[in-house]
């Protein structure tokens, strides 16, 4: 089933490359943050597609165990970036009220 | 009048620039997909899978996702669990938590008395089916995770955790429990994080039981968002209900919803 791993695996292409272009063209840090979560997923993706070797083989440990870390590590710098985002708007309101 | 001439180039230099990322992202994209496609025609290559499945019975699980996570790349998983613990920390350092949210009503507080024991219970048999099927540390500490979110919704400002001394052993216990295997490993003769193969079982079981409940409390701790706040805060996010006593049920009774005789 090439064709199935090939389109799964350009399914995330697509993901991390739209994820890219979302990063760099809006403004706000909510979206920018969201959209490098898209492009992990992407990256996720081709790993998981990468994994698999055939009907007859088990699929490949290593990129599932990759993309089992890469998914905690990746919500535990989502949250930290959300909190840096929240400090710095509430910065930005106490600079503008006084 | 040259304001908004101003403007206009502004807008139309922002619009040239986002076709230029719009095309050279592409071309990255349909790159990326061309090497993609030849990487997959080329065929098997040597991979790392073979040498992985050969070694499975030595590494003392069956699973060969845990294998690589707690026993070949074993580095990569404390390493990971640092990043974890490094977040938390620069969350922490952000400052204190902002207030629980509103004590939750009945319906939800009968359905949170349901859900998270099932979670707990699920993520234990997570974590000990992860030896031999899809499972483990990381999935068994979502789930606790997931039901300290669960909790913080429903009204505990600290999503079920204890107070932060207590909070801080659970929080490094991964690392920490991590560190002192692969050291007492050392101290025997054998290499850092180096099992034997007849132990190799026991030891990993420890450090995942040890992992699931520093990634859980983690998770938790990063949705509380901030230093979590004392014993004498427990009130203060209820205390608007507390004046009406009809509306705070501390424990309520689970509905007779069971639809199980």
């Amino acid at each position: 089933m090439l064709i199935a791993q090939f389109l799964y695996g350009g399914a995330g292409l697509v993901l991390f490359t739209l994820g890219l272009w979302s990063f760099l063209v809006h403004e706000p840090l909510l979206r920018k943050i969201i959209a490098l979560n898209v492009t992990g997923a992407g990256v996720f993706h081709v790993l998981i597609a990468i994994a698999y070797r055939g009907d007859a083989a088990p699929p490949d440990p290593v990129p599932h165990a990759l993309v089992l870390t890469g998914i905690v590590v990746a919500v535990s710098a989502t949250a930290l970036a959300l909190m840096l985002g929240a400090r710095l708007q509430d910065a930005d309101e106490e600079d503008q009220t006084p | 009048m040259s304001a908004p001439a101003g403007l206009d180039r502004a807008t139309e230099r922002s619009r040239d620039l986002r076709l230029l990322l719009a095309v050279l992202l592409t071309l990255l994209g349909v790159a990326l997909t061309l090497v993609y496609l030849i990487a997959l025609n080329a065929g098997a290559a040597p991979r790392l899978a073979d040498l992985a499945y050969e070694r499975l019975p030595s590494t003392g699980v069956q699973n060969p996702v845990t294998a690589v996570l707690l026993n070949y790349r074993a580095y990569d998983t404390l390493m990971e669990l640092a990043v974890l613990l490094a977040a938390l920390l620069g969350i922490w350092a952000l400052g204190p938590a902002p207030p629980g949210f509103q004590r939750s009503g009945a319906v939800l507080a009968a359905m949170v008395s349901w859900v998270v024991p099932l979670l707990i219970v699920t993520g234990g048999y997570m974590l000990w089916v992860g030896g031999y099927a899809p499972g483990g540390a990381f999935q068994a500490g979502a789930l606790l995770g997931a039901a300290g979110v669960i909790v913080r919704l429903a009204g505990d400002p600290r999503a079920g955790l204890p107070g932060e001394a207590a909070q801080r052993w659970l929080l490094v216990a991964g690392v920490l429990v991590f560190t002192l295997v692969g050291l007492g490993l050392m101290a025997f003769g054998a290499g850092f994080l180096t099992y034997p193969p007849t132990l190799a079982k026991w030891l990993i079981l420890l450090i995942e039981a040890a992992a699931t409940v520093a990634i859980g409390a983690a998770l938790a701790a990063a949705y509380v968002g901030g230093r979590p706040p004392g014993p004498d805060a427990r009130p203060t996010a209820e205390d608007e209900d507390a004046l009406t006593p009809a509306q705070t049920p501390a424990n309520p009774p689970a509905p007779p919803l069971d639809p199980r005789p």
